[in-house]
């Protein structure tokens, strides 16, 4: 979707700030956020696209307005409400006044932790060839699903060379709506400064992205 | 003072906008815990010993290592750009890494630096939980137009032939920066050279510290 989470080259932002000795968490209430979303995740009531998605759908002045972790709280309520693990009868109630609904993985435990600490794996068996290989020119279609994608508005119609092949791997824009993990070719793609923001850009930048091979066509 | 209290007193001090809604989300994500721990979605202690191992199993001091084997040993350092998951995993003194890693090397005439200017995706094993700045709106907008201007904000300068190679983070692949090996570390141990790799160097928004300098 053509959400305002999608920010490569917007102006007006400002600054950045690092923030010198910055802790883990700023409050308490952002640790466990963090936490139920891991866990509700490892659980099986959705995949980290999914996860995106919800966060991605927020309204546009509540998305900017939002810290991280408030983002993620608000985006992990309306999942949970709209998957039916969560009623907004339970939300109101402050506790659970409606049943549980079964997990697809059980509900989380103490002894999945360890588990959790290392990032999934998402490559998969592939079901057809490669399209691309290293060195051909592709350009980034010029598409706009209003639902989930990886593919930035900022290199949509420009023109880029494959670095890099990494395998198939899970397809977010169809994992993210339940629609199968679909898994796709991934590849490094490679655009020129000035292909990307015209004669003005620094021309001494090259930005990459992974980019799905539905994202990309023949140059 | 408890969230809640905190919340219905804000009521009436309007000015305190912030304190308020922060109180706010306080109650509605205790409200949230309870209703998962009723319905036995969770075990309880299950979130606190989530919490305890990202306080205390991932971090810089991962990746920091990571670096230090790669400046001390060539052969390491290959098979890291070859396949970085799976070198890192020989590595039996760092946190496990998910796979998909992707190192990628500094260089003289390159600069690399990594971004997601969708989210947030980042090497968390190796680095720890991004900072505030990496997920902000400033960093993500700007980092794949203006990467120079980027590194200004940091105090960073490069030559301005340098290349310069942003990655955006669009997929499950992760990426970590190989910064280049100060100078003047000659017959350094792993560990003091381990003690000079910054977060932000690994990021590409910074330079590794050199030997004698204030940390």
């Amino acid at each position: 979707m053509n959400g305002v989470h999608d920010m490569g080259g917007m102006d007006g932002f400002g600054k950045v700030e690092p923030e010198l000795n910055e802790p883990m968490f700023h409050a308490d209430w952002e640790a466990r956020v963090m936490a139920m979303v891991r866990a509700m995740g490892a659980a099986g009531a959705f995949n980290i696209d999914a996860s995106r998605y919800y966060r991605e759908t927020l309204l546009p002045a509540t998305y900017l307005a939002s810290s991280y972790y408030k983002k993620w709280f608000l985006g992990l309520e309306n999942l949970l409400v709209d998957k039916g693990y969560v009623a907004e009868a339970d939300i109101a109630a402050g506790h659970a006044v409606q049943p549980a609904k079964a997990l697809k993985r059980g509900s989380f435990a103490l002894s999945d932790v360890e588990r959790i600490m290392v990032r999934g794996k998402f490559d998969r068996e592939a079901t057809a060839p490669a399209r691309f290989k290293a060195g051909d020119r592709v350009r980034a279609r010029n598409m706009h699903p209003a639902t989930h994608t990886r593919l930035p508005r900022y290199v949509r119609g420009h023109v880029g060379v494959i670095e890099r092949d990494h395998g198939c791997h899970v397809f977010p824009d169809t994992a993210a709506m339940d629609r199968g993990e679909n898994p796709q070719w991934l590849y490094t793609v490679v655009f020129a400064g000035t292909e990307l923001w015209g004669a003005d850009s620094d021309p001494t930048l090259k930005v990459s992205i992974d980019a799905f091979e539905p994202y990309l066509e023949p140059a | 003072m408890s969230a809640y209290v905190c919340a219905m007193t804000s009521q009436h001090h309007d000015h305190d906008h912030d304190h308020s809604d922060l109180s706010e989300t306080e109650l509605r994500v205790r409200a949230l815990e309870t209703i998962l721990t009723e319905k036995g979605y969770v075990e309880p202690g299950a979130l606190d010993a989530i919490i305890q191992a990202y306080e205390t199993k991932i971090g810089p001091h991962n990746g920091a290592r990571v670096v230090a084997r790669a400046w001390s040993d060539p052969a390491f350092k290959q098979a890291l750009i070859t396949d970085g998951s799976k070198a890192i995993a020989t590595l039996g003194h760092v946190s496990r890494t998910g796979d998909h890693l992707v190192v990628v090397e500094n260089t003289p005439t390159r600069h690399n630096m990594v971004v997601c200017t969708l989210c947030s995706c980042y090497p968390w094993e190796l680095l720890g939980l991004p900072p505030v700045w990496y997920k902000a709106a400033p960093y993500r907008s700007r980092a794949v137009k203006d990467p120079r201007g980027v590194l200004a904000d940091f105090g960073v300068s490069l030559p301005k032939d340098t290349e310069i190679r942003v990655w955006d983070s669009t997929a499950e692949t992760r990426f970590l920066v190989l910064p280049i090996r100060p100078t003047g570390t000659e017959g350094f141990s792993e560990e003091q050279l381990a003690e000079l790799v910054t977060r932000d160097s690994m990021i590409g928004t910074g330079f590794p510290r050199t030997p004698g300098a204030p940390s």
